[in-house]
């Protein structure tokens, strides 16, 4: 299992260079989701003998000089909603329980053409809709840190088979923090890409107009790697942006601000933060922020500062309307998308019905969860005539006035800092019995999804009951480099901290040792310290 | 307080296409209820001559000459069918 510790880059470059192959990277991963799926279940579906033989069929590309990429023969997991051909997708419900797509997703398939050997579907809140993966109608999603403790969601899955080492890395979706909040639960690396950036082709839709695929992996320069293998403009996705140096304002050459920017992403991995400017948004913190979390994020703001960064509090304004603003969008764009959900081409048929009408209304209530059927309710009502106004043209309005105050912000400010969730991940059943708390859970996320902005969710540190916390970087919309350049000098600074740590720690012989900083071995090497009692798994 | 009348939760399961169990409904009538007085804090929200955001980006229809692109795929399509009869998808009887 101990390539499943390196990064996707790392062990990219040891297959490249001979030391192993695509078929002992699969293997390895296969070995670690047999020792640990039955605690865990990451995963909906796992495609042993596909992997193995796309391992092969890889190999033999590699050493033929064809596939020469950085992630060529690395093993990655798909979450659930996103098309594979001839691999069952679910969506984690009951309606698509059944469901093999007959094509595969953009975004997979420029993974594939990159060399990198799909090993399963992960586990998701149903349609993605939730923020515990405990809506799966698969069984819920357990946190590799804690198995009492949810994953978060809904790339649960993705984000617990990246910490627990049962793949190189994932793809995930995000909504409204999906990537990002799981992420942090899971302490591992989740990016959501500017809207348009990576194309929706063959991601089963919730939210047309928030719904963005992204990487979920073990550090930065991987999200950099995966997201410019997987981010391409697509005719098939009309939402999809071209972003190889066309100014979607029509400012021909642009540079900075509003240009496309390109899609060379790993060329912002570089540490120097001198005179970026980051703005914390005051009305984040206080009032329902654990202080735990608040502390790690000001300590993560203190490393960029030392490093020369330019950090200040500000008021971002309007953050309480984002989530009333989303559940109405959202909702009613889900009502509208899985609407095609019937029993007649494909998922689940009621098996006892009469007539057409009623074969459909029986399929659909059979096969949704209360969650989802929660909000296809919500999102029928507030597009009803009658309604329609004064929801969601509302919430519609609340969405331009809420990406104006990001505008304003961003005028300040080249990146902004957050944490990703106000408390690390709860316990397992706690956050089902009110939806509405859940929901709020969601406030530092919601926002980015609906201005459309590109967020990645970074580690920083555990808590005092040893989970996860993780911030969010925001970009301005296409300025994903400034926020990878943030975030990746904020993770050396980190590793750089970790060790002067580790050194004091090694010098001090008092029983109440510190903590030590765990970024300093959790990117590539987290699940060792998961309370699985399988420390024996990999040996330092 | 929102309240919602037997009549609103019949009519948006017409909609929503779903058929809801006597708990289900009462349940449905408290959630949205809920969600609905959540939501009107937008009502505070001044959006007086503000314009409805629908997509971040201008964004246009992508057209295409209409031919065909992708192969013959109906038995790979059918085979997700829940019921089919020759090559067709197979549904209830709609026509007297």
């Amino acid at each position: 299992m101990e390539l499943m510790s390196l990064t996707a880059l790392e062990l990219g470059k040891k297959i490249k260079g001979g030391e192993v192959t695509a078929i002992d990277a699969v293997r390895d991963a296969l070995s670690a989701i047999e020792a640990k799926e039955e605690t865990l279940h990451s995963y909906i579906t796992v495609d042993r003998e596909g992997a193995l033989k796309k391992a092969e069929k890889t190999q033999r590309g590699i050493e033929a000089g064809e596939l020469t990429g950085p992630l060529a023969g690395v093993p990655a997991a798909v979450k659930d909603n996103i098309c594979t051909e001839g691999l069952r997708t679910t969506c984690a419900s009951k309606i698509l329980c059944n469901f093999v797509p007959t094509y595969t997703a953009e975004a997979v398939l420029n993974l594939e053409k990159a060399g990198v050997v799909v090993l399963g579907k992960t586990n998701m809140d149903e349609f993605a809709m939730g923020s515990t993966t405990e809506t799966s109608a698969f069984g819920l999603t357990r946190n590799p840190w804690n198995p009492e403790h949810v994953p978060g969601g809904s790339s649960g899955g993705s984000c617990g088979a990246v910490a627990a080492g049962e793949c190189s890395f994932a793809l995930g979706s995000d909504t409204g923090g999906s990537i990002r909040q799981p992420s942090a639960f899971c302490g591992v690396t989740g990016l959501k890409p500017t809207y348009g950036t990576v194309s929706r082709y063959g991601l089963i839709a919730y939210g047309s107009s928030l719904d963005q695929i992204g990487p979920v992996a073990r550090d930065v320069a991987d999200c950099a790697a995966i997201l410019e293998t997987i981010a391409s403009y697509d005719r098939k996705d009309s939402t999809s942006v071209n972003r190889a140096g066309v100014s979607l304002w029509g400012e021909e050459g642009s540079s900075g601000g509003t240009g496309a920017d390109g899609y060379d992403f790993t060329s912002a991995l570089t540490e120097d933060v001198k005179g970026l400017r980051v703005g914390i948004p005051r009305d984040y913190l206080g009032e329902g922020l654990d202080k735990e979390v608040e502390r790690a994020v000001f300590k993560a703001a203190k490393l960029l500062e030392n490093r020369g960064a330019l950090v200040e509090t500000f008021d971002l304004s309007l953050v309480s309307y984002a989530i009333p603003a989303y559940y109405v969008i959202a909702s009613a764009e889900a009502s509208s998308n899985l609407a095609r959900f019937d029993g007649v081409k494909y998922g689940y048929r009621a098996e006892e019905y009469e007539g057409l009408h009623n074969m459909y209304k029986k399929s659909r209530s059979q096969g949704f969860g209360p969650e989802v059927k929660r909000r296809i309710m919500l999102g029928s009502f507030v597009l009803s005539s009658g309604y329609y106004d004064a929801y969601y043209l509302k919430a519609l309005k609340t969405k331009a006035l809420i990406k104006k105050a990001f505008d304003r912000a961003f005028a300040a400010y080249d990146v902004i800092l957050a944490p990703a969730a106000p408390t690390t991940a709860p316990r397992i059943g706690e956050s089902l019995t009110d939806p509405l708390k859940m929901y709020l859970g969601d406030i530092y996320t919601i926002s980015v999804n609906l201005a459309g902005l590109p967020g990645i969710s970074v580690p920083c540190g555990l808590d005092s009951r040893g989970l996860p916390i993780g911030l969010q970087i925001l970009g301005d919309c296409f300025q994903e480099k400034k926020m990878l350049r943030a975030a990746y000098a904020l993770e050396k600074a980190q590793a750089a901290e970790g060790e002067t740590a580790d050194a004091q720690l090694e010098n001090s012989i008092s029983p109440d040792k510190p903590r030590k900083d765990f970024r300093m071995q959790s990117s590539r090497k987290c699940f060792q310290y998961m309370g699985l009692g399988r420390r024996d798994a990999v040996l330092e | 307080m929102h309240r919602i009348s037997d009549e609103t939760i019949d009519y948006v399961g017409i909609l929503a296409k779903l058929e809801l169990s006597p708990q289900e409904r009462e349940q449905a009538k408290q959630d949205m209820g809920k969600m609905l007085d959540y939501i009107d804090l937008l009502n505070e929200l001044d959006t007086e001559g503000v314009e409805p955001m629908s997509h971040i980006f201008p964004v246009n229809n992508v057209f295409r000459e209409d031919v065909v692109e992708n192969g013959d795929e109906h038995e790979k399509t059918l085979c997700n069918a829940p019921a089919r009869k020759d090559n067709s998808f197979m549904v209830p009887k709609t026509v007297e």
